[in-house]
């Protein structure tokens, strides 16, 4: 066996879980490998401002964080491979392998910290108008719809939220909920409730997007009385809340829960042996950048003691 | 200034210079905003795999990044960042919004191999 592919460690997921959990592995001398399909960073480093992480005063920006956290597993001796697809692996068994673009790495131990990702709707037109039509950032994109007529998907805090700062762009917003009540906070709700800008599908969910000209073409059903209702508007932003990352997980014997969270113990042991998981992938109540670190620390005290 | 770790294109001169004395070049046109971030990152972590592409970004917020946002290739925009692909000084390739690892490595393979 090639020995530059061996590793006592593998952590697929280098946000803030996976880069503790290396920083922990590294110093304790064990031969870590982090993987990961984007850059370094997770959610953390698309983060504006940090201010309740401890040990700053001031807030710090995400994607400082971030690349703090990085170069500290970095100087301890953890290797990386980013920007890396995995397109296959087996966690079974004392020796679990992970194919990295054409590259097999193997390992004693998998901590999988692979966190979650924006929900997409999956709707025909969705990603062929993404960026000329259909957005997820308020903060990014709001300004391109000055003084124009925008749909917003969602009815969570997110959506709301990134809503409240598009009123102050849009001429007018229209929102797709499928549900009849608003799920994000009161005091949030009622802003947007109130505002003479705002009118709300309640019940619907979009079925697809098509352009006519400059114009987004949105198609939303509504899901009482299969109703089909045609907006032409501007643009659309989509806020429809996260998905753990764990698609290619799905033929393995791992547990997860019925929203797709993988399930482990208090000491972030999944159910095959020698294979954690930590971060916002697993089954948790708190979602954190310092639970994340938490867990990411907890599994590295596992397989140090295990090695 | 970008707080990246990628070489900066400073003007439409500069953009100019680099389009001219390299053969492969990517540029990312954004801000330090969640959609932009991870571009950059996918390019810093594929400098390495691909030392003949030239990776680097501009700031979408000055004057000079009318040499990115006014191609006709931008011209249906709509989201940051612009990113943009030249081969032998012509655009090959631009997208609008976050793009994944996958989808600049695919974009790599199609205009680039």
């Amino acid at each position: 066996m090639n020995a530059k592919k061996h590793f006592d460690l593998i952590i697929i997921g280098a946000g803030p879980a996976g880069l503790a959990a290396a920083i922990y592995t590294a110093r304790a001398a064990i031969n870590t490998l982090v993987v990961d399909q984007s850059s370094a960073g997770g959610q953390v480093k698309t983060t504006h401002q940090v201010a309740n992480y401890p040990g700053f005063v001031e807030p710090i920006a995400g994607y400082e964080l971030a690349a703090n956290m990085r170069k500290q597993a970095e100087k301890y001796g953890a290797q990386f491979e980013l920007a890396a697809e995995i397109t296959d692996l087996n966690l079974i068994g004392e020796e679990k392998w992970v194919k990295i673009d054409d590259e097999t790495y193997t390992a004693k131990h998998v901590i999988i910290a692979t966190g979650s990702s924006p929900r997409l709707l999956n709707v025909p037109g969705e990603q062929e108008f993404k960026g000329s039509g259909i957005s997820y950032c308020a903060t990014c994109d709001g300004e391109f719809y000055k003084d124009k007529d925008i749909v917003v998907v969602g009815g969570g805090n997110s959506a709301m939220e990134e809503s409240l700062l598009l009123l102050q762009f849009a001429n007018s917003i229209t929102v797709i909920h499928q549900f009849d009540t608003l799920q994000a906070e009161k005091i949030t709700a009622e802003k947007m409730m109130n505002s003479p800008k705002v009118n709300i599908l309640w019940s619907h969910e979009p079925r697809g997007f098509e352009k006519n000209g400059e114009k987004m073409i949105v198609k939303a059903e509504n899901l009482k009385t299969k109703e089909l209702v045609i907006l032409e508007r501007d643009g659309v932003f989509v806020f429809v809340g996260m998905l753990p990352n764990v698609d290619f997980l799905r033929n393995t014997p791992l547990q997860f829960t019925p929203q797709g969270y993988i399930v482990t113990n208090e000491n972030m042991e999944t159910n095959i042996a020698g294979v954690y998981a930590a971060g916002d992938v697993r089954d948790k109540k708190y979602r954190q950048i310092a639970t994340a670190v938490g867990d990411g620390t907890i599994s590295a005290l596992e397989v140090i003691k295990k090695i | 200034m970008l707080q990246t770790n990628l070489e900066h294109v400073m003007s439409k001169e500069d953009l100019q210079k680099i389009i001219t004395s390299n053969e492969m070049v990517a540029v990312c046109c954004g801000r330090m905003g969640p959609m932009c971030i991870p571009v950059y990152g996918v390019f810093e972590a594929l400098r390495e795999k691909h030392p003949n592409i030239k990776f680097m970004d501009m700031e979408f917020d000055s004057p000079e990044s009318i040499a990115i946002r006014g191609l006709p290739e931008c011209s249906d925009f709509r989201g940051l960042p612009f990113t943009v692909y030249y081969r032998g000084g012509k655009v090959v390739k631009a997208t609008s919004s976050v793009q994944t690892a996958k989808q600049v490595k695919d974009i790599i393979s199609e205009v680039f191999s």
